[in-house]
């Protein structure tokens, strides 16, 4: 029987098995950062243990950094906490060392999942873990890619090793063309809205169909962004000619006749045809309008045209409650139309929706226009500096500031307001995140989940608008 | 890592699906480097309300949080589990978990229970029904009972996993014990897969 290529990844990189399944696999890629990582290393010097390899380890400081005042230096982050954190990774960088690492203020930091695939930190075929959920977007490069927590951080970093069992193999196949101003994200949006957000707990999910295959590596970072917000630690995308073009020349990927040798092992990291899948879900892409979320959970979304569903029509009495409950947190009221929902703030970044082909679909929108007068903030958070370079290069700060836009230095920022960007109680915020959970983007904060378009039109128009009639 | 054995504690009901991480603990309180003194941040921003199940003086010292599916959903953050186990729980009963959550709560001596949709609507009627409602939560035989033993349901647990909670073993000494096959792995990947390293 043929093998899924969740099965090659985690065939390849099986070190150990013991009877009842419970297995250790080899970590190739550890990514790092400032506030899952001080436990770990603590325990680690507790212990007296050293990291098993280093180089195998890519950190920067992101989740906690301000996206301002960067001239003022370590100066300008006022939060004691945050700073200690900063400073403990730097200290522990000083004393372990890593293959690389992006500081605070460095050039090249940014959101780890932005910076990993950027420097060909993250290549086919890897394992690559991280002690953040999102770490599935790297599933983009077929890679085996998840989030762990601090106890396996500190385990992966003692011993290269993880110990995990094998999932089941989930296929979601998206066929067609997308319509005009669709994008990854409303793709992403779609499919947990079918599946719901524990539809792939236990699975791998490979996503596939000929969509897929046409999304840039951007869009597919995308997608396999949230594959944990529909349940599923991994996600992942097979090699194809994308993939190579993506990595080829990348600081850190491999180069001449190396290159040659890597990209014909990568060929191979793709589904066998007759592969079996425990579960396989198919999408229309011709029918995937724009989404936005309407709840507290990411799978509360509907299609920008449609209303605020009705707890009433809800059978299921758990379901129905959830629902009345996320209205009242969300202060909205059943059957509104989307399109009627007026907006506080916005934002423009994170792990999901901050690279260059994201900022350049926000700017097209919003160029030559201005912010609508009830938006109290709209941020424009880059996913790295040199993501931030690049939009400059382009001229897209400028059209973001022209129109109102506050432009920042890169971080994870608003997604998560670890740091000051936050989102303040009751208001609503248009955000191009990954979670819309009470309280995530500052407490009482109401988040709707959208496109990078989505947003940019929301900000001018001051509430949501269906971004494929915009002119 | 405190062993696990055998439970016999209070159980508080939190009576909501899809209980995720931000609500755990919310990010405000994640700025510690230290594993402990979460406890003040468990449910933080629940806790504004009297009427929160932890508020409600009955259920003070309770030791097992009785939750409903797709619990622990969202982040790998395991301030969420450290959260739980510093105010007290050690264990949490559910019809489901998300998975990064489920595996984090074994790596701090906290037992996630996996129950059937019917027996914790059960075990949710009787913590209302019967104030003091006690649980005796038994790992080595995997199975849950009412103090009185007239109700007992059974869990499954993976052996690896059950074995390292028995016995409060640490997982890294553990593979270690591995490390020549995990040396002999490495250099077979790296002459095979140089640009890897």
């Amino acid at each position: 029987m043929g093998k899924t290529l969740y099965d090659k990844l985690w065939d390849s990189h099986l070190v150990h098995v013991e009877d009842d399944g419970t297995a250790l696999i080899y970590i190739d890629r550890h990514l790092v950062h400032e506030v899952t990582s001080p436990q770990a290393y603590e325990g680690l010097k507790l212990a007296g243990r050293k990291p098993w390899r280093v180089d195998s380890v890519v950190a920067t400081a992101d989740h906690n950094t301000p996206t301002e005042r960067w001239e003022e230096g370590m100066a300008g982050v006022r939060d004691p906490f945050a700073k200690l954190q900063i400073e403990t990774l730097d200290a522990n960088m000083r004393e372990y060392g890593a293959k690389v690492y992006f500081p605070f203020l460095d050039k090249r930091q940014g959101i780890v999942h932005v910076i990993g695939p950027e420097q060909g930190a993250t290549l086919p075929g890897m394992t690559v873990v991280c002690g953040d959920s999102h770490t599935s977007t790297h599933g983009a490069f077929a890679c085996l890619a998840h989030g762990i927590g601090t106890s396996e951080v500190e385990h992966v970093l003692a011993t290269q090793c993880l110990i995990t069992r094998k999932m089941k193999n989930m296929r979601v196949a998206v066929d067609g063309p997308l319509g005009r101003g669709m994008t990854a994200k409303d793709v992403i949006l779609a499919i947990i809205g079918r599946i719901g957000t524990a539809g792939g707990t236990g699975h791998a999910i490979e996503f596939a169909g000929s969509t897929i295959r046409a999304l840039s590596m951007e869009g597919r970072m995308t997608v396999c962004n949230m594959a944990i917000e529909a349940g599923a630690r991994a996600g992942m995308v097979a090699v194809d000619d994308t993939t190579l073009a993506y990595v080829k020349g990348r600081p850190f990927a491999p180069a001449g006749a190396e290159w040659e040798r890597a990209a014909a092992c990568w060929r191979g990291l793709t589904s066998d045809p007759d592969a079996k899948f425990d579960r396989e879900v198919k999408l229309d892409a011709r029918a995937i309008k724009p989404h936005v979320t309407w709840g507290t959970s990411p799978e509360m979304v509907v299609a920008v045209d449609e209303a605020v569903p009705d707890p009433e029509r809800e059978k299921d009495a758990m379901r129905r409650e959830g629902m009345e409950r996320a209205l009242i947190y969300m202060g909205l009221e059943p059957r509104t139309r989307m399109t009627d929902i007026r907006l506080d703030k916005v934002f423009i970044g994170s792990c999901t929706n901050s690279r260059i082909e994201d900022l350049r679909l926000a700017a097209a929108v919003v160029k030559g226009r201005r912010l609508a007068s009830n938006i109290r903030q709209a941020l424009v958070v880059p996913g790295s500096g040199l993501v931030k370079a690049q939009a400059e290069r382009e001229g897209l700060d400028r059209v973001f500031r022209d129109a109102g836009f506050e432009w920042r230095e890169p971080g994870c920022s608003m997604c998560l307001g670890m740091n000051e960007d936050r989102v303040g109680p009751g208001e609503r915020c248009a955000s191009t995140s990954n979670r819309n959970f009470e309280g995530r983007q500052g407490e009482g904060a109401r988040t709707h989940l959208v496109s990078p378009a989505m947003a940019a039109a929301a900000a001018i128009a001051g509430h949501f608008v269906d971004v494929r009639e915009w002119r | 890592m405190d062993k696990f054995t055998v439970l016999t504690g209070l159980v508080a009901p939190l009576d909501r699906a899809n209980v995720d991480t931000d609500q755990i603990i919310p990010k405000e309180h994640l700025k510690s480097i230290k594993r402990t003194g979460f406890a003040n941040a468990l449910f933080a921003a629940w806790r504004h309300d009297p009427e929160f199940v932890l508020n409600q003086p009955r259920y003070r010292g309770a030791t097992i949080l009785l939750a409903r599916k797709n619990f622990g959903c969202g982040s790998s953050r395991e301030h969420a589990p450290w959260a739980l186990v510093d105010y007290g729980f050690r264990c949490v009963v559910a019809p489901s978990f998300a998975d990064i959550f489920y595996n984090n709560c074994f790596k701090n001596g906290l037992l996630p229970v996996v129950l059937s949709e019917a027996e914790v609507d059960r075990l949710f009627h009787d913590c209302a029904a019967f104030p003091g409602f006690k649980l005796v939560v038994n790992l080595e035989q995997q199975g849950v009972s009412t103090a009185d033993g007239s109700k007992s349901m059974r869990f499954e647990v993976n052996a690896f996993r059950k074995y390292c909670l028995l016995n409060g073993l640490d997982d890294i000494g553990l593979t270690l014990r591995h490390a020549g096959k995990i040396r002999e792995f490495e250099a077979r990947r790296k002459a095979q897969y140089p640009w890897y390293f």
